[in-house]
């Protein structure tokens, strides 16, 4: 039935299908009520309709156990689509461990994509089939949303820290990428399109066009040309902590606290050095607020996250 | 009764005349005129933006305005209906006028507080009045930081100092009637005698106190961010925008609240009335005004399940609510329950009210979806969440406003207006509106955000039915604008109580006299005692007479 | 039909009603302003969780002297206010101008060390905005504790401001002998106010200027 309107975006990820389950579900339950009170109201309103002047019906206070019964059915009913919702909601914000990681850079009023092996992209984002892709992302000015309706996902993205977002596309195509939390005056116009594409074209693209040196090439040229590793250098040394490994461990602090090494733990290390400082060691670290771009974070970050390997590597000779 | 007995009589719109006896009234009934007066044309200005929005939405290129004037309008008209509309109508004006009455008092406990929250209303009214005619505020009316404090180049401070003024207006209301609720009932008229719209009104007033301030120190932070550059919500200096959003959402979940209570009393009145029998679970529904208050504190998380907020702070406050649904749920069976059984009649507000009840049923349903998470990541921040919103703040609000309106205006004014073209303009209404905002949820859920001023071509069929729908709205909502003035001297005189109905205002003659009660009303009965004749509970000490 | 007493306004059945009705809004309105003050705690609660040492170190910039004296004040101005309330209550008109105006003279003193405190902290660039001036790696959450530290004084300040504006009216309507034991409601009524912007201070203070000494 062609309405000249679709009544459903295209289901292209592996969440999609299950998010529109639970839609139908709440839309059935909103029909039936919205249909029962409709039809309740008009059978009342016909059959008693008032025939004369001095009709004066007979009092009904209320009843306790029809209070009771429409209050448990509401509750059963919402308590599903609770339950049921936080279950998606989790997946939704838990990544599988082997995805695809790609860093984006949000700002008025464009989109900016680095994949992994250093591919930059503007307001598009190739993405292979049957793949986790995780998105790293971040503003440079205000708060936009990166909303892709095809995925059923959305994510806000947050000046000053990272927000991720995942999906797994099921099928090749283009799909609409929406900025999703008002930003100013072109927000309508800071859309992008997906491109998702069968794995071997995904690994054609890749090797495609302009070849740059990898997130991780570049994250370590920037950490040799900053003088990281004056500090940070293999092993560590008296003045900074060693950063192998670092990724995902725990990392205790002065004062005792703890706090788990993520991108936004590291992003922070890096810009404002002074407010978590390890335990043992002395805050020296000089800020590179304005030294370092976003994406010029990130790719230190991947840097510093592909450290475990070569520590490894280092020790075992 | 002929006309010129009734302008014989001496009442509160006749006891004295000129502007000054009307710009310094006391009398809580002719401030509620002057709110009356204010808020229906905020109300046209707010109409007005919108007509434009949904004139340029027509086509997905952005031809009728530029983006950033979309941006403005969009912006103000959010701020304009929501600060200076939905929040004041229902308690600024009927609440007023009838929240004294109703319990048997001579008038609210704060007269002169009552008086200067009127010009408090105006003055923020100016100040957001400027801000518009300076050039307007394109910060959407959630001021979202950083683009709110530091990156917008619009009249936001102007606009924030608008509505902080006009917060204390809110405030000055809802502590006036929560302190006449409490002190200034009449004998006899206890706690659970009272009319379910005090209930509502008084479960409103706690949100009114509590809540407001929060938002105008909120406000206050934002406005001294961009003036001295502090940094509280700037990342660039350490501050966090997302602590923006809870402060902000913390008092704006809350206000919805606000904004639907009201109606909710107002149509208790009007489907006893009109059904000639007492509210089904008249205790239940009471608490669950309460209910909806306090649980109503407690969700504002769920504006930021995409936020950044943590996954366990986005599970609890999905719970939450659902919960807060819960009591909404009871009230709409109650009502239903109302009518079983009943003598329905038809007249207009009737008509309002059982509009009211589908349309908040669909709108309060349509919440769920936004309450479940899974949903929400998809929805937020679509055209599915501004038509839920508007299904409870226009089917639901201004529907039970529009209801209360007519239904009182007898005892307002003296006269009736013409039942016909009401029940016509209630029908119209009721069309316009499914056709303009249905549309919207399977806009939103095939993906077309929010504040969009272009669009993608595939949306263009549901706007154009969306746009079509608001053009059939706005005749509606003209047409009481017309025959509501037109009846001020061409309407039929009204008697004491045209409708038959229960309660202490409709013991007094239309219009009242200016101390509402010629004696101090002795309650002996619980409210809604339509099984009774009128003349067995007048609480007068004489015959009713009309 | 009550008998109406001159000061009773004329929508009240007694005077006792249109004493408890007042008595009720009054702590409404301060009900409001519990709201309005905890939106800037909550604020500052947040940053000084994510930020304490930074918080810490900015804390010892403030004067701990000039502010323990200005608690004492303000202290002494609630005992002094009480003082007035019980005066008016028992008839004694000379006492009570004369507390009104020591409550007033008391919290005109505090203004008078308060802004003395922002003269200072002016001097010593530690006004946000583009004068500020800290220690670089701390700058940043100082530059936030110093907002909260303006904006929640400030607002304090103001309330401080209002206060003494009403007392200044309550000492006109005292000396015309307005009020009497039959009727003293204004006197009460501003009491609890000031006992309220007082107690707001008692928080305000250990949360600003002692935040540092316990590190």
């Amino acid at each position: 039935m062609n309405l000249g309107f679709p009544l459903f975006p295209e289901q292209a990820s592996t969440m999609a299908a299950r998010v529109d389950a639970l839609f139908y579900f709440l839309v059935a339950v909103t029909v039936f009520f919205a249909a029962l009170i409709f039809f309740m109201i008009v059978v009342f309103a016909v059959k008693y309709r008032r025939r004369s002047e001095d009709e004066r019906p007979r009092p009904i206070e209320g009843n306790f156990w029809l209070e009771i019964l429409w209050s448990a059915i509401p509750l059963g009913l919402t308590m599903v689509m609770f339950v049921w919702g936080a279950i998606i909601y989790f997946d939704i914000y838990n990544p599988p461990n082997d995805a695809l990681e790609i860093s984006i850079v949000g700002r008025q009023w464009m989109w900016k994509a680095q994949h992994a092996e250093g591919q930059r992209e503007i307001n598009e984002l190739h993405v292979p089939v049957g793949q986790a892709v995780k998105l790293t992302m971040t503003s440079e000015d205000v708060i936009h949303d990166v909303f892709l309706p095809a995925f059923r996902v959305k994510q806000d993205v947050l000046p000053g820290r990272y927000t991720t977002l995942w999906f797994q596309a099921t099928k090749a195509g283009e799909y609409p990428l929406f900025c999703s939390q008002y930003c100013g005056t072109q927000h309508s116009g800071m859309v992008g399109r997906v491109v998702v594409l069968e794995p071997a074209e995904f690994e054609k693209w890749l090797s495609g066009g302009a070849t740059g040196l990898s997130m991780i090439d570049q994250g370590a040229s920037l950490f040799k040309r900053f003088g990281c590793e004056t500090c940070h250098g293999a092993g560590g040394t008296s003045q900074g902590p060693s950063l192998a490994g670092l990724f995902g461990k725990t990392v205790k602090l002065q004062g005792g606290t703890t706090v788990t090494a993520d991108e936004n733990y590291i992003r922070e290390s890096i810009l404002d050095p002074r407010a978590k400082i390890v335990a043992g060691y002395q805050p020296i670290m000089p800020t590179f607020k304005g030294l370092v771009s976003e994406e010029g974070l990130l790719q230190l970050i991947a840097y510093i996250k592909s450290l475990e390997g070569a520590e490894r590597k280092a020790a075992q000779k | 009764m002929n006309v010129s007995e009734v302008e014989r009589r001496e009442h509160y719109l006749n006891v004295n005349y000129g502007i000054r006896s009307w710009l310094l009234t006391t009398d809580h009934k002719r401030i509620a005129w002057l709110y009356l007066l204010s808020v229906t044309l905020f109300f046209f200005i707010g109409g007005f933006f919108a007509t434009l929005i949904r004139l340029e939405l027509l086509t997905p290129q952005g031809d009728l305005v530029q983006a950033e004037t979309y941006n403005k309008l969009f912006t103000m008209h959010g701020v304009t209906m929501i600060f200076f509309f939905l929040i004041p109508s229902i308690p600024a004006v009927l609440g007023n006028f009838l929240v004294p009455m109703m319990i048997g008092a001579r008038d609210l406990a704060f007269p002169r507080l009552n008086l200067a929250s009127w010009y408090i209303f105006i003055l923020g009214g100016a100040f957001t009045v400027m801000a518009a005619a300076a050039g307007g505020v394109d910060t959407g009316w959630t001021f979202y930081t950083p683009y709110s404090s530091i990156y917008s180049n619009t009249h936001v401070v102007l606009t924030v100092v608008g509505i902080f003024v006009t917060g204390f207006s809110s405030i000055l209301t809802g502590l006036n009637f929560i302190v006449t609720i409490h002190k200034m009932r009449a004998p006899g008229m206890t706690w659970f005698r009272l009319p379910l719209f005090i209930w509502a009104h008084y479960a409103t007033s706690i949100i009114f106190v509590l809540g407001t301030p929060v938002i105008a120190i909120t406000l206050v932070l934002v406005a001294l961010e961009r003036i001295f550059r502090l940094g509280i919500f700037d990342p660039a200096l350490g501050g966090d925008p997302v602590l923006f959003q809870h402060l902000f959402w913390f008092y704006s979940h809350p206000a919805v609240y606000i904004m639907v209570l009201p109606a909710m009393g107002v149509v208790s009145e009007l489907i006893a009335c009109f059904s000639r029998k007492r509210v089904f679970g008249y205790s239940v529904v009471a608490f669950a005004s309460l209910g909806i208050a306090v649980i109503g504190f407690l969700v504002w998380g769920h504006h930021m399940f995409v936020s950044g907020q943590s996954v366990h702070a986005g599970m609890i406050f999905s719970l939450l609510s659902f919960l807060v649904a819960i009591p909404s749920a009871i009230k709409v069976f109650n009502w239903t329950a109302t009518l079983y059984k009943g003598s329905i009649s038809y007249d207009a507000p009737m008509l309002y009210a059982l509009g009211f009840i589908g349309l908040f049923t669909i709108g309060g349903l349509t919440g769920l979806f936004l309450a479940t998470l899974g949903i929400d990541v998809h929805v937020h921040d679509t055209y599915f969440v501004i038509a839920h919103f508007h299904y409870i703040m226009v089917g639901g609000s201004v529907m039970g406003y529009l209801g209360g309106i007519h239904f009182w205006w007898p005892k307002m004014t003296g006269r009736r207006y013409p039942e016909g073209w009401a029940r016509l303009a209630a029908l119209i209404i009721f069309i316009g509106f499914n056709l303009t905002f249905f549309p919207q949820f399977v806009l939103g859920y095939i993906g077309m955000p929010r504040r969009y001023h272009v669009y993608p071509p595939e949306f263009q069929v549901l706007n154009v039915m969306s746009t079509a729908g608001a053009s059939i709205l706005a005749v509606g909502y003209l047409l009481p604008l017309t025959y509501l003035i037109w009846s001020l001297r061409y309407g039929t005189v009204a008697g004491r109580n045209p409708w038959g109905a229960r309660g202490l205002e409709w013991e007094t003659p239309s219009p009242p006299p200016t101390e509402n009660f010629e004696r101090t009303p002795i309650v002996t009965e619980g409210a809604y005692a339509y099984e009774k004749a009128p003349e067995e509970i007048s609480t007068l000490g004489r015959p009713a007479h009309v | 039909m009550s008998k109406v007493e001159p000061f009773q306004a004329h929508h009240f059945d007694d005077v006792e009603q249109q004493h408890e009705a007042s008595w009720l809004g009054m702590w409404v309105f301060l009900a409001t302003e519990v709201m309005f003050f905890g939106g800037m705690f909550a604020g500052y609660f947040v940053y000084r969780h994510w930020y304490l040492q930074a918080f810490a170190a900015a804390s010892n910039h403030l004067d701990v002297l000039l502010g323990g004296i200005n608690t004492a004040v303000l202290i002494c101005s609630s005992f002094t206010v009480a003082l007035a309330v019980h005066s008016a209550e028992t008839d004694r008109r000379k006492p009570l101008i004369a507390f009104l105006l020591l409550t007033i003279v008391l919290g005109l003193a505090f203004l008078g060390i308060k802004f003395y405190e922002y003269h200072t902290k002016f001097e010593e660039h530690l006004v946000p905005g583009s004068s500020f001036s800290f220690e670089a790696s701390l700058a940043r959450p100082a530059e936030i504790f110093f907002s909260f530290y303006f904006a929640m004084t400030g607002m304090h300040a103001l309330h401080m401001i209002i206060g003494i504006g009403l007392m200044t009216a309550l000492l006109f309507q005292a000396r015309r002998g307005r009020f009497s034991s039959f009727y003293y409601t204004p006197v009460e009524l501003t009491g609890l106010y000031w006992h309220f912007v007082d107690i707001v201070w008692i928080f305000l203070f250990p949360l600003l200027y002692l935040l540092g000494r316990h590190l």
